[in-house]
């Protein structure tokens, strides 16, 4: 006689130890099978798009800050190129290279964290996560360095940036960027070969190309799944067309992959520095822009190649002083819908590495 | 003849007879569980440092010399604690479970021999007793998850059926490996027994009883029923104050109990020269915990079917060769040199852990639901 069973239903979070803030998940699961998964948000909403639509195009830099926490400076830098396209403000020379260096390591940072949590979920306790800190607190002095704050910046201005740089600024960058890729080999050491992060992470929660291009999937969790599109290529913004850089591209879309992906864009990260370094000019930093910019009439879509995707503003002005509509295209949220196609049919502990993988950021999501 | 059963003969011949009798089996209770318990504070303690200094960070070190005091001061918290039990929670198993976990820790240290003759019970069927008592704590961690009336400790609940039935099978038959080279079940002549240690005589068994253990004992890589980033804190979800330091202290217990098992089964128990003994047992009982924690500090968790692919496919076809192989040496060159032996078995032992780690698997992938 077959023992009757059925499938029950388990609330992750929104407080979880890993859903990485305030997601839940509604799962069913059969024994240790996912059979469902429906993604809940919202816990985090701050109505971030609203508000902006009442406060002036620079008072909504620091708003920006608050979307992804992890990589505030990039958010900063799609929303003021966006604006800088609305109102057609040219940005000093060394402006642009700042704005690159920052953008770099700012990647750098966030793709730490995302690589250490993801050991995290795999259950490593915290010491790869505390590893990936050691080099993030590096990035996090310099960041200090050049603007006071450590996590909300609010950094880029309309026109440029905030502040030049220090003087201590760049020795400190230099000896970071000497040093980055003796650490990045030392984490290929000790986890790309493990044979338990092979046997968790490989052909587990894959992610087919076809299905990533048809959820508009971007940034790493696309090109793990094989397809070669960065935004820094396919649609170059500021001045990324003088550097030289490679994509790295995975072949299974699995979350080994999203893992190996990003640890090669650090080191192409690291090769962007290098380059940047030498190259930067002398002059201003930030182009003379009034207080309260009134751009014409029209609307605008910029985007960049936000460490965790492709991050995007549509602002539509109506010549005021505010943005009429400020809207916000969050990579994460596109490439969490990829989820539950994902995960059906694995375990509970591959949902949990699964969604790691797709590295999200819960004020992203919710704005 | 033990220590107590000497003290037992003098106190004979001055008191009368039932209180020679009693006294000895308090003092050794008495003793027993202060050595248990300032191991666990100890354990607690080493193991919060050198996790530490595996993650570039310091740990705790602020109250007392190096820290030292900070497991009083956990102890001292967790007991100020509210106890909360959920509503809708089994209260009498909720209640009983924490003590089924913990007893049996200190029931196998009644067999332990912690320094020549120091054992508060030589039995002679040493080892077979603490298996029968080690497996009594899954028991009291199933009722946990059952009690709590909670999904995650459910889960962790069903976990720790399987896992623990599994592990049970490589551990016993690895066991069955030193049994069959000393001839006794006891631990005493266990541990006289070794001249050389039987990490060198079988270091095939000893490989599969020390994963069988660490996945009894629940640690990483085997963490699965308090797999935190999963299922939050697995069967002790659901407990606080007293009770769950209960557990906490079960878990630093059994860690210890394992260890001082490992040590005695492989390591040559109390033997070694120049040095007391008891000293040699601790340095022992330590060395097996740091390996311990240092796999936990290391090692990412496996999935629960690859815990259990490892289990039956991996460590138990290795027990019966690993058994099969000391039965033959046994039988046939009982007179062979030990010396011999060491090789042969360090040979067995690297072939077939080549071998497996070409041909094994682990687990399956996804279930079409």
């Amino acid at each position: 006689m077959a023992i009757r069973t059925e499938p029950f239903i388990l609330n992750m979070g929104p407080q979880h130890p890993s859903t990485h803030g305030v997601f839940r998940m509604r799962v069913t699961l059969d024994g240790e099978v996912v059979v469902d998964v429906e993604p809940v948000v919202g816990y985090l909403h701050r109505g971030i798009e609203k508000l902006a639509e009442t406060r002036t195009y620079t008072q909504n830099i620091p708003f920006t800050d608050r979307l992804d926490y992890l990589a505030s400076m990039t958010n900063n830098l799609a929303y003021v190129l966006a604006v800088e396209k609305l109102a057609g403000i040219e940005v000093p020379e060394r402006a642009e290279y700042l704005r690159i260096v920052i953008a770099e390591m700012m990647r750098i940072s966030s793709h730490l964290m995302a690589v250490g949590f993801f050991l995290n979920d795999l259950g490593a306790m915290m010491t790869p996560v505390l590893y990936m800190w050691r080099e993030r607190e590096k990035l996090l002095d310099l960041f200090e360095m050049v603007c006071g704050q450590r996590l909300t910046y609010n950094y880029m201005r309309i026109g440029g940036v905030s502040h030049d740089i220090p003087e201590e600024f760049l020795p400190a960058l230099k000896r970071f960027v000497a040093e980055m890729p003796g650490f990045l080999d030392e984490y290929d050491q000790l986890l790309a070969q493990n044979e338990i992060v092979l046997a968790r992470s490989k052909g587990v929660g894959v992610l087919p190309e076809d299905t990533a291009i048809n959820i508009a999937a971007s940034g790493p969790v696309l090109r793990a799944s094989g397809v070669k599109w960065d935004v820094r290529r396919a649609d170059p913004y500021s001045i990324y067309d003088r550097f030289d850089f490679d994509i790295p591209v995975g072949s299974a879309g699995d979350c080994y992959d999203r893992y190996w992906v990003r640890v090669q864009e650090m080191r192409q990260s690291v090769r962007i520095l290098e380059q940047a370094i030498p190259q930067l000019p002398a002059g201003e930093v930030c182009a003379e822009v009034p207080q309260l910019l009134r751009p014409p009439v029209g609307e605008v879509y910029g985007r960049i190649e936000a460490p965790k995707g492709e991050l995007g503003f549509y602002l539509v002005s109506d010549n005021s002083i505010a943005p009429y509509r400020f809207r916000i295209r969050p990579p994460t949220l596109i490439n969490l819908t990829a989820l539950r196609d994902m995960v059906i049919g694995w375990k509970v502990a591959d949902l949990i590495i699964t969604f790691g993988s797709i590295d999200v950021c819960l004020g992203e999501i919710d704005r | 003849m033990t220590l107590l059963d000497q003290f037992r003969l003098w106190l004979a011949s001055i008191w009368p007879e039932w209180a020679a009798y009693v006294t000895p089996a308090i003092v050794g209770i008495v003793v027993v569980l202060a050595f248990v318990l300032t191991m666990v504070i100890v354990f607690i303690y080493f193991e919060r440092r050198l996790l530490g200094r595996f993650q570039i960070r310091l740990g705790p070190n602020r109250l007392g010399p190096e820290g030292i005091f900070q497991p009083i001061a956990t102890a001292l918290k967790v007991l100020l604690k509210e106890d909360i039990v959920p509503a809708k929670a089994d209260k009498v198993v909720h209640w009983l479970a924490p003590v089924i976990v913990f007893v049996p820790i200190l029931l196998i240290f009644a067999v332990v021999p912690l320094h020549e003759g120091a054992i508060f019970a030589d039995l002679n069927v040493g080892i077979v007793y603490v298996v029968a008592i080690s497996s009594l704590s899954a028991v009291g961690i199933y009722s946990a998850g059952w009690a709590s009336s909670n999904k995650y400790a459910l889960i962790a609940a069903l976990r720790t059926v399987a896992q623990m039935v599994s592990y049970e099978l490589p551990v016993v038959l690895s066991i069955l490996g030193v049994v069959l080279m000393v001839g006794s079940l006891s631990m005493n002549e266990i541990v006289d027994s070794q001249s050389i240690p039987f990490i060198l005589l079988q270091p095939l068994g000893f490989i599969i009883f020390f994963l069988g253990t660490v996945a009894e004992m629940n640690r990483c890589p085997f963490d699965l029923l308090e797999a935190d980033s999963e299922i939050v804190a697995g069967y002790h979800t659901e407990y606080s104050g007293m009770k769950f330091a209960m557990f906490y202290l079960g878990e630093y217990g059994h860690a210890l109990a394992y260890s001082s098992i490992i040590a005695t089964l492989f390591l040559g128990g109390w033997q070694g020269p120049l040095l007391p003994p008891i000293i040699w047992f601790l340095i022992k009982v330590v060395a097996v915990f740091f390996v311990i924690v240092w796999m936990r500090s290391t090692l990412p968790r496996l999935r629960v079917d690859q815990l259990m692919a490892f289990a039956w496919k991996a460590l138990l076809p290795m027990a019966v060769i690993n058994l099969f192989i000391v039965a033959v040496e046994v039988l046939w060159l009982p007179e062979a040199l030990p010396w011999i032996m060491v090789v042969v078995n360090f040979a067995f032992a690297g072939v077939l852990i080549l071998l497996w780690s070409k041909l094994f698997v682990p687990g399956g992938g996804r279930v079409e639901v």
